[in-house]
């Protein structure tokens, strides 16, 4: 049934479909809301969870990766400075292969402190083997948590996942959702079967240390995973099409790219803006498209190729910037296009909640066809 | 020690600790108080490397390595999870000393503030052994490590005190706290065992003498723990639900007969004997003895 709700709690009511054993989190704007809406389903009855109210970020994951080694669902949400004081977490949950999903509410990262939306605090993680799924909007954002478990926990993968979504820009905004009914999602989602778990009638270790002998290869099998998980989201996104009629099959989605001469490519809330600054292009003649990024890890590098054939200009859009070396995506874009001829120009753009509108679209996209690129985009150059 | 308890062996030999060494006969003695019903969770430090080379690993009950400072937050969610599941393991976490006194007091605090059930052992080797003897919260005054070094300006080593890391935990209204020493296996054992018997969360500190960083021959790894029990340094005692319970008595000898064994205290005899900083140390003892009355009689220290 289609509502009109907050991101936050249309996150909080899927996640608590998604029956979590163990819930661990640790409040952090903008993640607030989405905590207290599961504090109170929890106290409410309304989910069956432990709710552990942890004094850090740090032990919320902590807490999340001992409760997954003793086989529960778990589930967690930060963003920002709370993610990167997670940091040392996030790289031993995935070498241990512990398949938690957590929801980041996007915000950039201090100094100087900012409470508004940029995507630096994932990209700065990109590198940990979490798996990272980014919302459009707040139904995407609510039918990723779905897909993220089905994913995470698939034996084959066993990884753990980031499922993103715009800091106020969406968290804070109420859009319609139509979510899907506890015994739908049971039907979609089944119950959590560890693969291996701490047990005194089977005893294992879990978390050993590694000699040059071995190490390599525990990383080579995360990083096959990875890849593994490219054809498991596929599979969950068009199973999760064929009964909820939203499909997610794409680890990237075109929007108007057929015909294309200049290719956007994004990730988030962004694409909503850009999805009219497109339409409005295209009223004009211009030959314009989107290709937006579902799943930035796995990076989709094949699928950006294959969706821009035909493309002779792209301009991506960063919500991040590598210090000193442009925008993480743009970066990798330009390596999944290198030899394609293909010119790409990299656009660090909204860093810090700073707001775009359709004609900074536009006028991104006059920069790329005349080759002026590989930039910030919108600096107030009268305060530098 | 009940008969069968000496007959359980769940920490298996060949694993590479040193020899002598007393974190390894802790973990030996910790498995036989607490049988194979039990989920231990360690943080890195000597005892997880000595004990867990993949792929070999001498913990025959289930047992998990996540971070240096991570155990007691690890634990909490084990907890959570075991009572959503309604398992009955009990869960046991055994850290070093610096994993315990220093980077992992937040992790240690949160989880004790919350309550859960679970005992976290701190085995002190009074430094960061595992990285080569450095100064942790628990080295004891005028103990000399790598990062508290003797030297010219320096010249009484380690120049601060230990914490009091059992008094932090009881302070946050821990129902059962103790310290035990490897030198007295079966008292170690029962306190072990009422702690995991106890609801809520527990905390033991064992002494557990380190041959390699204190710098004696590992034959007198016992003798150690037992001069620092009869010297006064170290006291074995309870406190429950906040209030001092018996404390060990001892005969106590002077702090040096200790001290004088141990090449972490040796700047403290040669080149030249440190009568000033001896008497310092002399005074923590006598302080601990005060605190904790453990004097039964005390013998005049050799001419």
């Amino acid at each position: 049934m289609m509502e009109i709700m907050e991101g936050s709690h249309a996150v909080a009511e899927i996640v608590k479909r998604c029956r979590p054993q163990v819930v661990s989190a640790y409040p952090i704007t903008p993640q607030t809301h989405i905590v207290e809406d599961l504090a109170q389903m929890v106290a409410s009855c309304e989910l069956d969870a432990e709710y552990i109210t942890v004094e850090s970020e740090f032990s919320a994951l902590s807490a999340c990766l001992g409760a997954s080694a003793a086989g529960s669902r778990v589930y967690s949400a930060t963003t920002s400075q709370g993610l990167i004081l997670m940091a040392e977490v996030c790289f031993n949950a995935a070498g241990m292969r512990l398949p938690i999903v957590m929801t980041i509410a996007n915000r950039s990262l201090g100094a100087p402190l900012s409470i508004w939306n940029d995507q630096q605090d994932t990209i700065a993680l990109r590198d940990s083997g979490w798996l990272q799924f980014y919302a459009e909007d707040n139904q995407e954002i609510a039918d990723l948590h779905m897909i993220a478990y089905k994913v995470c926990e698939d034996h084959d993968i066993l990884l753990p996942a980031f499922v993103c979504f715009d800091g106020f820009i969406l968290t804070h905004t109420y859009e319609p959702v139509d979510l899907p009914s506890q015994e739908e999602v049971d039907a979609y989602l089944p119950a959590f079967t560890p693969y291996h778990r701490l047990d005194a009638a089977k005893p294992l270790s879990m978390g050993m240390y590694a000699t040059p002998d071995y190490y390599m290869e525990f990383r080579y099998e995360i990083d096959r995973a990875m890849y593994r998980a490219r054809d498991a989201f596929i599979k969950a996104g068009r199973e999760f099409g064929e009964q909820f009629g939203r499909d997610y099959s794409g680890l990237v989605e075109g929007y108007r790219l057929d015909d294309a001469d200049v290719a956007l490519i994004a990730m988030g809330s962004i694409c909503g803006t850009v999805k009219d600054a497109v339409d409005e292009m295209r009223d004009a003649g211009k030959k314009v498209g989107l290709l937006k990024i579902r799943t930035y890890r796995p990076f989709p590098g094949p699928e950006i190729v294959e969706a821009l054939k035909g493309v002779s200009t792209v301009a991506v859009l960063d919500k991040n910037i590598s210090l000193g070396n442009g925008g993480a995506v743009g970066t990798e874009v330009k390596s999944a296009l290198y030899g394609t001829g293909i010119s790409v120009y990299d656009y660090i753009i909204a860093l810090g909640g700073r707001d775009v509108r359709k004609r900074d679209i536009a006028a991104v996209v006059d920069l790329a066809e005349k080759g002026e690129g590989d930039m910030f985009y919108g600096l107030r150059t009268e305060v530098l | 020690m009940a008969e069968e308890k000496q007959d359980v062996e769940l920490f298996s030999a060949g694993h590479r600790a040193c020899g002598g060494c007393g974190p390894a006969l802790a973990a030996r003695l910790l498995l036989k108080a607490t049988g194979k019903n039990v989920i231990v969770v360690a943080s890195t430090g000597c005892m997880e490397v000595f004990s867990t080379p993949y792929p070999e690993t001498a913990w025959e009950v289930p047992w998990i390595h996540s971070l240096f400072e991570n155990a007691a937050a690890v634990a909490s969610g084990i907890e959570a999870s075991l009572k959503k599941q309604g398992r009955s393991e009990k869960i046991v976490c055994i850290c070093g000393d610096g994993a315990t006194f220093d980077i992992g007091v937040l992790c240690i605090s949160g989880a004790f503030e919350r309550g859960h059930d679970i005992t976290y052992i701190c085995y002190d080797n009074e430094a960061y052994m595992n990285t080569g003897i450095q100064r942790s919260g628990a080295t004891p005054y005028g103990a000399s490590t790598t990062t508290s070094p003797t030297g010219t300006c320096a010249p009484g080593g380690n120049p601060l005190p230990k914490k009091d890391m059992p008094a932090i935990l009881a302070a946050h209204g821990a129902p059962y706290v103790a310290t035990a020493s490897i030198a007295y296996p079966n008292d170690f054992v029962k306190k072990v065992e009422r702690a995991i018997n106890t609801p809520g969360p527990c905390y033991i500190q064992v002494h557990t003498p380190c041959c390699t960083g204190w710098g004696f021959e590992s034959r007198d790894t016992i003798a150690i723990s037992k001069l620092a029990i009869n010297t006064g340094l170290w006291v074995n005692y309870e406190i429950v639900n906040g209030v001092v319970e018996k404390a060990k008595k001892v005969r106590r000898v002077p702090v040096e007969e200790y001290l004088e064994k141990q090449k972490r205290f040796r700047h403290l005899f040669r080149p030249a004997r440190q009568d000033a900083e001896i008497a310092k140390i002399q005074a923590i003892a006598d302080a601990n003895a005060e605190k904790f009355g453990i004097d039964i009689k005390l013998r005049k220290p050799a001419e």
